[in-house]
């Protein structure tokens, strides 16, 4: 083969490599996609009236380390926040926002009722039960996470 | 002194509590034992059904009271839930059972948005709010605290709230306390013991 031929093929193969990490990033959101999580048990609490909405899910670390969610959005509300709710000494209910949440290494962590959870705030367009509610996660290295999460019946709790 | 003042009152409290206790025929309750501890149900509120809701119009149901507030996605819906498969177990004799969702957050909760919420969790649930004043008085009158907290950079603010559930008998007189640790199971019990004692 000529060496013309040769660049002709590397610029052909660096257009096509070019072309699949556009389209990752595209899928993803603009950002990288984060592997080696795996998500459970997701669903979304629907609640009336376009009332802010709960989304929760637990997710496993099948990496060798510590990743962190730093935050969430969605195309479907037009805010998304990561909360926990506790308990105060005086055995009131309250929320506080959280900025980094740890997923161990070979670990799990759950969103669950009465604990960690996504604030799904004004949806954007009707979001009944039996839909599906697309929510993005970010983590601190800088990818993006994906899931779908059924809508459910609020009289449910998992 | 003051300190044996208090030790005072301590004691005689336990020995009230006690004696409450005694005087009590079925102790088998599943849930927190309230009788003498809380003042009857007794409120003037709105629903969207009816501008004048009162306390009487509840006479006869035993009612499950809760002071929530219809934007917390969370805590206030898993509560409900609980709530609502409770009833749901009951089949028809739920209909013997209200649930009173009494919102402390009245600036957003409107009785239009609580009829929603609350029928979402319940036939039987009935959501109410009433003035800020009005709600002061009741949450008082129920040692019940709440607190809106300062807004955040959106608007959206968070609203202290007691977490426990109050339940009346039919005569109106306080009963029973959920907290959120007791189960469906337990609360189906004690509903169905409050039901029984009201047969003839």
């Amino acid at each position: 083969m000529s060496a013309a031929g040769l660049h002709r093929r590397h610029f052909f193969c660096a257009i096509l490599a070019g072309w699949f990490a556009l389209g990752l990033m595209l899928a993803a959101g603009a950002a990288e996609p984060a592997g080696g999580i795996e998500v459970r048990d997701g669903w979304v609490r629907w609640l009336p009236v376009g009332l802010p909405a709960a989304g929760y899910l637990t997710l496993v670390n099948h990496g060798d380390e510590d990743r962190f969610v730093t935050g969430a959005s969605s195309a479907d509300y037009a805010q998304v926040h990561l909360h926990e709710s506790f308990t105060t000494p005086d055995g009131d209910a309250r929320m506080r926002p959280v900025s980094r949440l740890r997923v161990p290494a070979h670990g799990e962590v759950a969103l669950a009722p009465g604990s960690y959870h996504l604030m799904l705030i004004d949806p954007k367009r009707e979001i009944g039960v039996g839909g599906t509610a697309t929510i993005a996660l970010r983590f601190a290295d800088g990818t993006e996470l994906e899931v779908k999460l059924p809508v459910k019946a609020p009289a449910k709790n998992g | 002194m003051a300190r044996l003042r208090l030790l005072a009152a301590g004691g005689a409290l336990a020995a009230l509590i006690w004696a409450a206790g005694c005087s009590q025929q079925r102790a088998e309750w599943a849930l927190t034992d309230l009788s003498g501890h809380l003042p009857d149900l007794q409120f003037k509120l709105k629903s969207a059904s009816d501008p004048d809701l009162m306390a009487e119009d509840f006479r006869g149901k035993i009612t499950l009271v809760f002071f929530g507030y219809a934007h917390c996605p969370d805590v206030c819906p898993m509560t409900m839930a609980r709530l609502g498969q409770a009833l749901h177990a009951l089949g028809d004799a739920a209909q013997g059972v209200r649930i009173l969702f009494i919102s402390v957050d009245p600036k957003r909760d409107t009785p239009e948005v609580l009829r929603g919420y609350a029928r979402a969790f319940s036939p039987e649930a009935v959501g109410a709010t009433g003035t800020p004043e009005e709600i002061e008085t009741l949450a008082r009158r129920y040692r019940v605290a709440y607190q809106a907290l300062p807004p955040d950079a959106n608007g959206n603010y968070e609203v202290m709230h007691s977490k426990a559930v109050y339940v009346f008998d039919g005569a109106g007189r306080a009963r029973l306390m959920i907290s959120d640790t007791d189960s469906v199971a337990a609360i189906d019990h004690d509903l169905k013991a409050l039901l029984a004692e009201a047969k003839p």
